[in-house]
């Protein structure tokens, strides 16, 4: 006979506000396309875009590595969202196609039944402004989400004027907001000579263009071209350290990992050695994952290149690491950006063609190693938490604890022995990755360093998982204030078993009895 | 993989009280191995809310002697920090809280009534809509992720060993006794046993003809980024249960878990819902003065239930050298205490400290095969 357990989470999560037919998250070239796409197939869409995003999360680095050289105009808003609408005009093609879009608008969960929950009304996803959370369900779910900077660490590394690809690319060219003059680009492949073609239509400067590897990365022929607008590469050379004064850096010091070094002036140093694929919100949902070095890392399984391992969740775009980087990157994602939709509409479409492939991840590991060889131990890593690199490899607790004798002989050598490295086991002990950044500064480069101070196969090292929220809201923000009352109804701090709070001397007593009935099952802490 | 030799104590699952026995029987002088199907403390014993505040346990009165030892006695910290304050939003809350503080002091254990000024200056980012509370000053609480760690090396520094990533998959018996426990990564022959495996401990005592019921059910919680240091850490109430770390961050839990099904390997995974919308909520309206501090992460964890919501601490009759072990959802706090009765068990055939009689499986020997389903204690599996 089948009973209800009332503090029991079943029928309690509500519904969404209301389901749509097609849901597309990121209206980066692979979202509006597929949006796009979607529309024309007749379907009902709701196109949603954190962009833009507030002064205060921009701050935290979030969703990229902003490095706090954005100017004072992103703190308008409304000016912004002006602005972030202009920057691609496609958006307008999908406004008048019918596409619904919410721009302003962050995706801090998704939410599916699968293993482990059951309870769903319906899949849904978590959106969010500044003022409010709510749920929307989905029949189809594109993921747009791109990808985040790969932040590595040097002396100096934290400070404003440091910062990632895509943050610059977002203030240059989404934001028109980049408060910096002179860049120095470190790396060398199609990211970076990417990047310093943007700097330059805006009339910036590119001081330099740093290589660790003895090999310049990206195209001869676009090489050729920055050259001659007086670019200059420095191969075989790592940045010692970047120094600076209030306002950030002011200038670098770049040479050979042994030295000597030359100081350069810039305002800025631009992380353009590698790109994560944002894969928040499919391992939130459950979705498989795969290390891919050939596509960035850690990245959704997919087949036709579009379909996730979930059933109605779709990737396109840099999100699942399939589009490369330049002017080809743009129009790949929207080839898969729109094959996504069709995919997700039952419609025929082509697979679209993945960029080329590079091993990302050989490359982010070499500069790590040069990284590492310069600067000590005192070098942060992971900044909102202050854990350095000694003690992130000592597996150290932070600083406001003791550190007792016996752990200085713990470390992460004494650490493998037990077992492979686990990043959300290193996370722990040292925190790191642990911060109000949600680890966007530092979660790849603690694996990276991990990878190559224990000597771990390129990629070995499983994935410090991601959990919802994934952008990070204030406790106001995400609450639901208009709560049902069936929620209220059956809460309980702790399961609700009155049995399991009785005084053991208790146990089989009057008193017993008495305690159960006066507080019910909640007696407990 | 390198097969691992047996020891003469073997403890199936490295959680926190797998962790603490082997920890208690390494400093007696055992030779003792801890086998975790993946990383030590990966499944609740990292994923709870740090409590240390079990009145209701005949273990407790050990605990509370040991917290305050535990950082000199393990050599790691634990972040162990005393006392706890609990607030009510309404009458009927003060009136129930009020009635556990009398309750405590019975027990022995002293716990005052606070007013709204004196629950306002132990815990300043407390509403001040609050009717009054209770100060526990006994419990407490200590960062669970950096304190299985530290059992763990306090195991490995008594000679104790780990073995990690090793599913266990069943035993070798021999004249009433269990003579090696078959893993993954080898057989280890043993000469007693302790089964401590979360949820999959049921299946496991299932193979060796022992009944210990048990449901597996995922709890969730969330964290918030950093909020200045309140003077006690500990803070409850409007269904919450949850405390300030010394970072001075806040992770809270409460309100409804859901029931699932746990195969041999363990949870294949533990999902966050939209559930973290009612806790925020009701972070919000507990700690008013932090609504604007942002969420940054949730954590689900899977913990196993007994029908009663009490421990199984036991010794089988037969086979006579295995001990059974599940904290039934509330085991880290307790960890000091449940670990030393477990090796009391296992070197003393009883608990030496304390009377657990009450914790032994004999309780369920009538218990219907359907038990879950008549308490509605079953998954449900809605639309995909």
């Amino acid at each position: 006979m089948s009973a209800v357990d009332p503090h029991a989470l079943n029928g309690k999560l509500p519904r969404p506000e209301r389901t749509v037919e097609v849901l597309v998250i990121g209206a980066g070239p692979a979202g509006t396309a597929a949006a796009i796409a979607a529309a024309k197939l007749g379907a009902q869409v709701l196109l949603v875009d954190e962009n833009p995003v507030s002064a205060g999360l921009m701050g935290l680095d979030t969703p990229l590595y902003f490095g706090g050289r954005m100017t004072s105009a992103v703190q308008r808003q409304a000016r912004m969202i002006e602005q972030v609408f202009a920057a691609n005009p496609d958006l307008e093609t999908a406004m008048e196609l019918g596409v619904e879009i919410a721009l302003a608008t962050c995706a801090w969960g998704a939410f599916v039944n699968g293993p482990g929950v059951g309870t769903l009304p319906e899949p849904m996803v978590g959106l969010a402004d500044e003022d409010r959370a709510w749920l929307v369900g989905f029949k189809s779910l594109i993921l747009a989400t791109g990808a985040r900077d790969i932040a590595l660490s040097f002396p100096g590394w934290d400070q404003p004027g440091v910062m990632g690809a895509n943050g610059l690319a977002a203030l240059l060219d989404r934001y028109d907001a980049f408060a910096g003059r002179r860049i120095v680009i470190l790396g060398s492949g199609d990211l970076a000579l990417d990047t310093a073609r943007r700097a330059l239509a805006r009339g910036l400067d590119v001081v330099a263009i740093v290589e660790a590897l003895d090999e310049i990365q990206g195209a001869p022929d676009r090489v050729e071209t920055l050259k001659n607008q007086g670019v200059e590469f420095l191969t075989g050379q790592v940045i010692h350290r970047a120094l600076g004064g209030l306002d950030g850096v002011e200038r670098v010091e770049i040479g050979p990992v042994g030295g000597p070094v030359r100081t350069l002036d810039c305002d800025t140093v631009c992380l353009a050695i590698g790109l994560a694929p944002a894969i928040e919100l499919l391992n939130v949902l459950g979705g498989a994952l795969t290390m891919d070095p050939g596509r960035g890392g850690h990245v959704p399984v997919v087949t036709d290149a579009v379909r996730t391992s979930l059933v109605h969740v779709y990737v396109s775009g840099d999100a699942a690491g399939l589009a490369g980087a330049g002017e080809a990157g743009i129009a790949r994602a929207a080839a898969q950006g729109e094959a996504a939709a069709r995919a997700a509409l039952g419609a025929a479409f082509e697979p679209a063609a993945p960029a080329p492939s590079i091993d990302a991840i050989a490359y982010q590991l070499a500069w790590t190693r040069a990284l590492m060889s310069v600067g000590s131990d005192a070098v942060m890593v992971c900044q909102c938490e202050e854990v350095t690199r000694g003690d992130l490899l000592g597996v150290q607790p932070p600083r406001y604890l003791d550190r007792p004798e016996r752990l200085a002989a713990r470390d992460i050598h004494s650490l493998t022995a037990d077992g492979p490295v686990n990043q959300d086991q290193i996370k722990r002990l040292t925190r790191a990755c642990m911060g109000a950044c949600q680890a966007r500064r530092c979660r790849e480069q603690v694996a990276l360093i991990l990878t190559a101070a224990t000597q771990s196969p390129a990629g070995a090292i499983p994935l410090a998982g991601f959990r919802a929220p994934v952008r990070p809201l204030p406790l106001k923000v995400l609450a639901d204030w208009g709560e049902a009352a069936e929620m209220g109804a059956g809460w309980d701090v702790w399961f609700g078993i009155p049995e399991q709070w009785i005084p053991y001397r208790d146990i089989g007593t009057e008193r017993a009895a008495m305690h159960i009935a006066i507080l019910g099952g909640d007696m407990h802490l | 993989m390198t097969p691992s030799k047996g020891a003469s104590v073997v403890i199936v699952g490295g959680g926190v009280t797998g962790l603490s026995a082997g920890w208690q029987l390494a400093r007696a002088g055992c030779d003792v191995v801890v086998v975790d199907k993946g990383v030590i403390g990966y499944e609740a014993s990292s994923r709870n809310g740090g409590g240390a505040s079990h009145y209701h346990s005949p273990l407790f009165a050990e605990e509370q002697r040991m917290w305050p030892l535990m950082d000199e006695l393990l050599g790691y910290p634990t972040e162990y920090r005393r006392e706890r304050v609990i607030v009510a939003l309404t009458d009927a809350q003060l009136t129930h809280y009020h009635y556990m503080a009398a309750m405590f002091n019975e027990l022995g254990y002293t716990a005052e009534h606070l007013d709204v000024k004196q629950a306002l200056e132990m815990a300043p980012l407390v509403s001040d809509r609050i009717l009054g509370g209770i100060h526990l000053k006994f419990g407490g609480q200590a960062n669970p992720q950096r304190t299985v760690q530290a059992y763990g090396w306090a195991m490995q520094d008594h000679g104790g060993r780990l073995l990690q990533n090793a599913q266990v998959s069943g035993f070798e018996t021999a004249g009433g006794k269990v003579t090696a426990v078959v893993t993954s990564r080898g057989t280890l022959g043993c000469d007693a046993l302790v089964i401590a495996a979360g949820p999959q401990t049921e299946g496991l005592a299932a193979q060796l003809g022992a009944f210990a019921p048990m449901a597996p059910a995922r709890a969730e919680m969330i964290v918030t980024e950093p909020a200045p240091l309140m003077p006690i850490g500990g803070v409850d109430g409007n269904g919450l249960y949850g405390r300030q770390t010394l970072r001075g961050n806040l992770a809270y839990g409460g309100g409804p878990h859901e029931w699932i099904e746990v195969g041999e390997a363990g949870p294949s995974a533990r999902p966050t819902t939209p559930l973290m919308r009612n806790l925020a909520r009701r972070v919000a309206e507990l700690l008013p003065k932090a609504e604007h501090l942002r969420v940054i992460r949730s954590w689900a964890g899977v913990i196993e239930t007994t029908p009663d919501g009490r421990p199984i601490l036991d010794r089988l009759k037969a086979p006579d050298n295995v001990v059974l072990a599940s904290m039934s959802g509330v085991g880290f706090g307790l960890s000091p205490a449940s670990g030393h009765a477990i090796c009391d068990l296992v070197l003393e055939g009883r608990c030496t400290f304390t009377d657990i009689d009450k914790f032994g499986i004999d309780r369920f020997a009538d218990l219907p095969a359907d038990w879950r389903l008549s308490r509605g204690w079953t998954p449900v599996s809605g639309p995909v």
